[in-house]
Order: C-alpha cells, then sequence, then structure tokens
C-alpha cells in the first residue's frame, strides 16, 4: 500500500473518531473564543489599537488552543493500545504520523474557520479584499504548528504530565512560527493591505524544514 | 585518577590566572571602564555553550542511529553543561547592560534567541524527568533535541527580519574591530579556559551518567534477580506442604 493511501484510510479513521463527538473541535472553538474576549477585557482596545494588537493576539489564541488540541492526538491511542496494532499494519510509520498531521491540520483549519469572521466581528476588522492571502497566511501558520505539533504529541504521549509538557514542548519551538504568521497577518490588516512576501517565504520554510525533519525521525518516533 | 587530578589543577590554575588578567592586566576600556571587564567571561561562556552544544546535536543523530547509550548519556551531559553556560551569559549579559546602556534587557534578536535556546534546553530537561522508560528517554529525547537545534538558526533569523523593521537602540558589536591587542590577548585566555572548566565538567557529568546508567542496570538485574529467587523459594515452600 502506498504511504498516500495509507495516511488517507489513517486520516478518514481520525475524522471519523472526531465526529462522533466533536468534542475536541467544540473544546478548541470555545478556548480559544475566551481567550479573544478575556483580551478584550484586559486591554479594552481601542480600534486602532485591535488593528495593532489583533494579529498577535489572534495567532496566541491559535497556538494555546492548538496546543491543547493536540494532545490527545497519541494518547488516545494509548487506552486500548491501537498505535500498536497500527505500527504492525504493512505501512511505512510516516503513514500514520501524516494521517494524524492532516486530521490534526483539518480540525485546527475549522476552527479557525469559525473564530476568524468572529474575531473579525468583535475587533471590527474588515476581511473583505483579504480573504484568499488570509487563508494562504493561515493554511501555512496552521501547517507548521500542526506538523511539529503532532510530532510533539508522539513525544509527550509517553511522558508523566503531559497535558502540561506538550504546550512547555511546543509553544518555544514555535516562536519564529508566530513572529511570522504575526507579522504577515498584520501586514493584510492595515489601512492598504499589502502581503509581506518575507514572512510568507519564512512561514513556507519553517514548515519545510520541519516537515523534512519529521519525514527523516518518524522511524525512530513510532518505534516499539 | 592521578592524571585527572593533575589537569583539574592545571585547569583550576588557568581560570584564576584568566579572571586575574580580566581584572588587572586587560586596559581600562575608554568609555565603559571597569565594567566592561565583565565582557572576558561573558563572551566565553556563550563561545562554551555553543560547542557543548553542537556536541549534543551530535550525540542526538548518534544515538538514534547507533543506539548506544553512551551517546545518550553524551547529550543529557552537555545539555546541563551548556544550560549552565547559558545562564552564566544570562546573568552577565544583563548585569552588563544595565550600566552600559541603561536596561537591563532588549528584545533584540541575539538576546531573545539565547533565551528561547535557554527555555528549549530546559524543556530537554523537563522532558527527560518525566519520561520514565530508559529507552523511550533517550531516543525521544534526542528527537526533541533535534527539533530544538533546528529551530535555533530560524529563531534567530525570525528576530533579525523582525527588528531590522524597527529601529533599536544601539547594541555593542561585541568583538571585532576596535579592540586593543593586549584586550584581544586577554580575552584568548579567557575563551580558553572557561573553555577548558566546561570541557572538564562535561566529562565529569557524562562519566556521572554512565556510571548511573550502570547502577540502574545493576538494581534491575538485582529486582528480576530476587524476584526469582522468591519465586522459587514460594514453589519450593508450596511443595513442601503438599
Amino acid at each position: 500500500m502506498t504511504t498516500a493511501r495509507a495516511a488517507g484510510i489513517l486520516l478518514g479513521k481520525e475524522l471519523r473518531l472526531e465526529f462522533r463527538s466533536r468534542e475536541l473541535l467544540s473544546a478548541t472553538i470555545i478556548f480559544a473564543l475566551v481567550v479573544v474576549v478575556l483580551f478584550s477585557f484586559a486591554f479594552d482596545p481601542t480600534a486602532a489599537e485591535s488593528r495593532r494588537y489583533g494579529p498577535g493576539l489572534l495567532w496566541i489564541a491559535f497556538l494555546f488552543a492548538g496546543s491543547l488540541m493536540l494532545n490527545p492526538s497519541f494518547s488516545r491511542e494509548q487506552a486500548n493500545e491501537t498505535l500498536d496494532a497500527l505500527r504492525m499494519a504493512p505501512i511505512s510509520p510516516f503513514a500514520i504520523l501524516l494521517g494524524k498531521m492532516l486530521a490534526n491540520f483539518i480540525f485546527m483549519s475549522i476552527a479557525e474557520l469559525v473564530l476568524v469572521p468572529i474575531f473579525a466581528v468583535l475587533y471590527n476588522i474588515s476581511l473583505a479584499g483579504i480573504v484568499w492571502r488570509l487563508v494562504l497566511v493561515l493554511m501555512l501558520g496552521t501547517t507548521g504548528l500542526t506538523v511539529t505539533g503532532t510530532v510533539f504529541s508522539a513525544v509527550s504521549a509517553h511522558a508523566r504530565m503531559r497535558e502540561l509538557l506538550l504546550p512547555l514542548l511546543l509553544l518555544p519551538i514555535l516562536t519564529p512560527l508566530l513572529i511570522a504568521s504575526v507579522e504577515s497577518t498584520a501586514s493584510l490588516f492595515q489601512e492598504q493591505p499589502a502581503l509581506d512576501r518575507t514572512w510568507v517565504a519564512f512561514l513556507a520554510g519553517f514548515d519545510i524544514v520541519f516537515m523534512t525533519a519529521a519525514w527523516l525521525l518518524c522511524d525512530y518516533l513510532l518505534e516499539e | 585518577m592521578k592524571a585527572r587530578l593533575g589537569i583539574t589543577i592545571v585547569i583550576a590554575a588557568l581560570i584564576f590566572l584568566a579572571g586575574y588578567a580580566a581584572l588587572f592586566v586587560a586596559p581600562d576600556e575608554k568609555t565603559m571602564h571597569a565594567v566592561q571587564r565583565i565582557f572576558y567571561f561573558h563572551l566565553p561562556s556563550w563561545i562554551a555553550m555553543f560547542s557543548a552544544l553542537c556536541v549534543v546535536f551530535y550525540a542526538n543523530i548518534a544515538y538514534l542511529i547507533t543506539r548506544k547509550r553512551k551517546f545518550d548519556a553524551l547529550g543529557v551531559a552537555g545539555v546541563e553543561v551548556g544550560v549552565m553556560c547559558c545562564t552564566i551569559g544570562l546573568i552577565t549579559g544583563p548585569l552588563w547592560a544595565r550600566p552600559v546602556w541603561g536596561i537591563w534587557w532588549t528584545w533584540d534578536a541575539r538576546l531573545t534567541t539565547t533565551f528561547i535556546l535557554w527555555i528549549l534546553y530546559i524543556s530537554y530537561l523537563l522532558l527527560r524527568g518525566l519520561l520514565e522508560d530508559p529507552e523511550k528517554k533517550a531516543s525521544l529525547s534526542a528527537i526533541f533535541g533535534i527539533f530544538a537545534f533546528l529551530d535555533v538558526p530560524l529563531v534567530y533569523l525570525s528576530n533579525r527580519l523582525w527588528r531590522t523593521q524597527h529601529p533599536q537602540p544601539v547594541i555593542a558589536g561585541g568583538n571585532g574591530s576596535g579592540l586593543d591587542p593586549l584586550m584581544g590577548k586577554v580575552l584568548l585566555l579567557c575563551v580558553i579556559a572557561v573553555f577548558c572548566v566546561m570541557v572538564l565538567v562535561f566529562i565529569d557529568r557524562y562519566r556521572l551518567e554512565l556510571l548511573r546508567n550502570e547502577c540502574d542496570e545493576l538494581r534491575f538485574e538485582i529486582e528480576s534477580r530476587s524476584a526469582q529467587a522468591s519465586s522459587l523459594a514460594a514453589s519450593f515452600a508450596g511443595e513442601v506442604n503438599e
């Protein structure tokens, strides 16, 4: 079986599992929403200030929500030792990782799809005219988040206090991603939106570096 | 053992000499005066840290390929020594910056990168503490170590790009142009001395980790043997009772 096909089947399994309960997705969306709302109480920003701080707030909310959402990705396989069963299947370990990365990417994208319009309404930011460029930035940022997050979810699944450990491992690694995503989103929220190409290229580079590292190291990551 | 003691004494003498040279031999800096002398231990600690962390990166990759426990020991020893050197650098930096720049800290590319680096490698040690199975501990922390090392240039690049768009307070460029030749010599002595101390601590920590591993293996062996013995005794007692 090719890696792509195996990853597709695993993706289907992850999606089926999630959409039966939708627990993870709804918890993630509500959590990010709480962060966005709390921010406005803490800083009471004016229109100009929300344009200035909005992108940072949006990405902090995504990163925090993501680092919580990615936790069960591997730890939920442990209850019935289903990861061992997956590894026994005649597929490459990268297919397992890729299936989970794609699933997490889809969950995160759905959460963003709900959150961005709400954010735009709450902070008076007009999305007209920048939608596709914003989608590009969101996709690149989310790819970096889910690639590293899924790998670290597999790392922290074996540890004690894993719910606390994952954000601790993940968030420092994501600092360059945070800066690049915030800066490129900020360039779109200006009065005259213009996509900052340097930061978009940086985001793509981040994704490529860690995707390659994940691909090279997945044999060691998923071994028993 | 004797050779080791000799080397320790030599290195102790060297670091003492370096301290003396930094305080009394090096010429006074024109604008910063005495406080500039912290530089003779500030820069060497960064060089020592960077060398230690390069060894860690090598050890992490070597462990994943060869599966030899000694590379895991090398990795953890290197991270601990690297974090120590990083802490020295992060303490001496603000002490120097406060009288010279007037601020303790600035979110400049180099400072931010080392701060993130420090957090990353502390997370590495934390991760090791929270993993129970020794095999998993070694392989998963090696994977995290590789990701952390790959992240460092990205952190630096992103901060560089970010900060060049906003003007920052003038930052002393470190060494390079305008360094007095005598200052350069003292600096070289300090770099060598601090580096030697780092290597000495590194080797000791590495040996300690190897001994610890051996201890764990022996303890495991004793436990499994005593379990065997007690189960034998129990079965024997059962036979006698019958």
